[in-house]
């Protein structure tokens, strides 16, 4: 197996508060190698946003890594100073954030927005870093980039905004993007657009992209691998046809249950009861087990001792169902979602 | 935009309008001038003949026409205690209020600006704290007490700078400045400080208010997610986004500095406008506080105007061009 490009080894992200500490990310591992795609996955406050935040540095205080390890291409880079860790950003690691229509600062032309990031980050003069912003533009599919370039923000329309955003990323050839929510606040019909230019430069550049939803839709069409959070812990994580189609996790299963089908007849969408539980009563064992139909199976374990991924089927489940001694295995997975 | 300077002229035009129907009526409210003009023992013939040679006979609306025309034309009569044309008093005081004002304009934004953005950057130092708090003193403090602090400070125990008046001059022209001399620029310190000193604590906590809010903006954070330095994002980015607000106060300011230069050119004795006016109300010298009514109001307009203009120059997105819409 080649290095991983990322690697995140046991992150704990903590924010403390009046009423104590609070974990938001709990012991998140995961790789990402060069060139792929990762999906992560879970409902809102699954942690999978703030694992994003806590890769590229910017976790807003009080939150912090209170604990774990991140290595890109071998070199821990979550013990940076501020200012080691300002040349990381946009030039190894590019982000995407939700929403492009406030991501781009309204008082500046777009150009002047990708010619200032390219020269922050790359040994260039203004001329070539224009140059290099204009065919940026025209390669995310902006028409006319030489006159556009000299544009405003608000002259821009939503997917064109966020066409510009992702040249932005782009713009000093980092090897990995966190892509929080990229399609989130645009209209369905322009999503697939982005969501297709995205998949596409990524490859012709060779970047790795960390994909950060709840839209299942998106997973499928992009995402290599999946990891699926449930209240800060990954759940699940393996590749992404393992993981929709032949769910390990009751988390996953239940998840992937939800999920409307064209072309098939379903009475009712399956449905988890309950909710996520809040970081101040996170339960004990497996943070699932009060909502987990199968808890029953393999004993008290569930809620008495957390489980750490362990394989299941194809993919990797924090579940103890498939502990080694586990009397339940893998031969009798739960049903898995049609096909 | 053509448009709308023209409306904004318009409107303009409007308040001058108005701002010269109050100080035309001032003559009414304080009384007949003809009767302060003349002896008690003048006649009833001699005060008519006064009345009628100074077109007070005619009625209301052709004397305000008359007043208004000879406004636009700079002239606005005698002044009643120096006897002197109102104008040319107004043009010989107006150069010491304007740079007076001025540089407490650029004291005030020069100290205000950094001092809100450092509060707002440093948001838990201690100095940020101390800043803050001594702020609220500078809100709170009247002008005239800051000025006679001054002034007991600096030039009676220190002796350093002097207590009042504007020192040396010199003639440009009609324009006389203190800048171009050691003791007129001495003398500047002490009234620039009393009177830009409720600007700066105000802009600064405007600047700091308005930086904070600026930066939990996405693209400050995009900013940050592409690696800009520090200062690129807190000056180029954040700080431009302040701006706006910043230029609306600090022109309303503009127009309070030259009004309120009334109280500290009082205190300074500064031979400007304002211990020009103060005078002039305690001799109810009317010509020279209508003028000075009128001056004032238009300084506003034009202060007002050329915040808009400002706003245009600040922010594209009020910059009307169709051109290149388009896209999905």
């Amino acid at each position: 197996m080649t290095t991983p490009l990322l690697e995140v080894r046991n992150l704990r992200v903590q924010f403390p508060t009046r009423r104590g500490l609070l974990t938001a990310v709990d012991d998140v591992s995961l790789t990402i190698a060069p060139g792929e795609v990762l999906g992560v996955v879970g409902e809102s406050g699954a942690g999978k946003s703030l694992t994003g935040a806590a890769i590229i540095g910017l976790l807003e205080p009080p939150g912090r890594i209170a604990s774990g390890e991140i290595l890109l291409n071998g070199r821990r880079i979550d013990n940076l100073s501020a200012e080691e860790f300002r040349k990381i950003r946009g030039r190894e690691i590019g982000a995407i954030f939700q929403d492009p229509l406030t991501s781009l600062n309204p008082l500046y032309t777009i150009g002047r927005q990708i010619t200032e990031t390219i020269l922050t980050h790359l040994n260039v003069t203004p001329d070539e870093a224009k140059q290099r912003a204009i065919d940026l533009l025209n390669e995310v599919g902006i028409p006319a980039a030489d006159k556009r370039i000299d544009h405003y923000p608000h002259q821009f329309s939503g997917g064109m905004r966020q066409r510009v955003v992702i040249s932005l990323a782009l713009a000093a050839q980092p090897k990995l993007i966190i892509a929080d929510e990229p399609t989130t606040a645009l209209d369905v019909s322009i999503q697939a657009q982005i969501i297709t230019l995205l998949k596409k430069l990524c490859r012709e550049h060779g970047t790795s992209v960390m994909l950060v939803t709840h839209d299942m839709g998106v997973i499928a069409e992009t995402a290599d691998r999946v990891a699926v959070m449930y209240a800060g812990r990954i759940a699940e994580i393996g590749p992404v046809a393992e993981v929709i189609h032949h769910p390990q996790h009751p988390y996953t299963v239940g998840l992937m249950g939800a999920i409307p089908n064209l072309g098939e007849e379903v009475e009712r969408l399956t449905q988890i009861d309950g909710s996520m539980p809040r970081l101040n009563a996170i339960p004990t064992g497996c943070a699932f087990n009060p909502r987990c139909t199968r808890k029953g199976e393999v004993g008290a374990r569930c809620t008495t001792e957390r489980p750490s991924l362990m394989n299941a089927g194809k993919t990797q489940a924090a579940c103890w169902l498939y502990s080694e001694g586990a009397a339940t295995n893998t031969t009798n997975t739960p049903q898995s979602v049609a096909a | 935009m053509l448009a709308f300077i023209i409306r904004r002229l318009l409107q303009s035009v409007l308040v001058m309008l108005t701002v010269g129907f109050i100080a035309f009526s001032l003559f009414n409210f304080v009384g007949d001038p003809v009767s302060l003009m003349l002896p008690p023992e003048a006649t009833q013939a001699d005060r008519d003949e006064v009345r009628k040679s100074l077109g007070l006979d005619q009625p209301f609306y052709v004397q305000f026409g008359t007043f208004l025309g000879n406004a636009v034309q700079g002239n606005f009569g005698i002044s009643l205690r120096l006897g002197r044309p109102v104008s040319q008093l107004l043009a010989e005081r107006l150069p010491a209020t304007l740079e007076l004002a001025m540089t407490a304009a650029v004291f005030g934004l020069l100290v205000g600006i950094p001092m809100g953005v450092y509060t707002a950057l440093k948001r838990d130092k201690w100095t940020s704290k101390v800043l803050l708090t001594g702020s609220l003193v500078g809100v709170s403090l009247p002008n005239f007490l800051i000025g006679i602090f001054l002034i007991l400070i600096f030039a009676v125990w220190l002796g350093w700078l002097p207590s009042f008046g504007r020192g040396e001059t010199t003639a440009i022209g009609f324009w006389t400045t203190g800048f171009l001399t050691t003791e007129g620029l001495k003398a500047i310190i002490l009234p620039a400080i009393t009177l830009g000193f409720y600007p700066i604590t105000l802009i600064m906590r405007l600047v700091r208010a308005e930086m904070l809010e600026v930066l939990r903006t996405d693209y400050i954070k995009f900013a940050r997610a592409r690696g800009l330095t520090n200062n690129a994002v807190h000056f180029g980015h954040a700080l431009k986004n302040t701006l706006v607000p910043v230029i609306t106060i600090t022109g309303l300011q503009l127009g309070a500095i030259i009004a309120f230069a009334i109280i500290t050119e009082t205190v300074f004795q500064w031979p400007g406008m304002g211990l020009l006016f103060i005078q002039a109300v305690q001799f109810a010298d009317i010509p020279v506080m209508a003028a000075y009514l009128c001056l004032i109001g238009f300084i506003f307009v034009v202060v007002n105007l050329v915040v808009d203009l400002l706003y245009f120059a600040v922010d594209p997105r009020l910059r009307v061009e169709r051109s290149g819409s388009g896209g999905h």
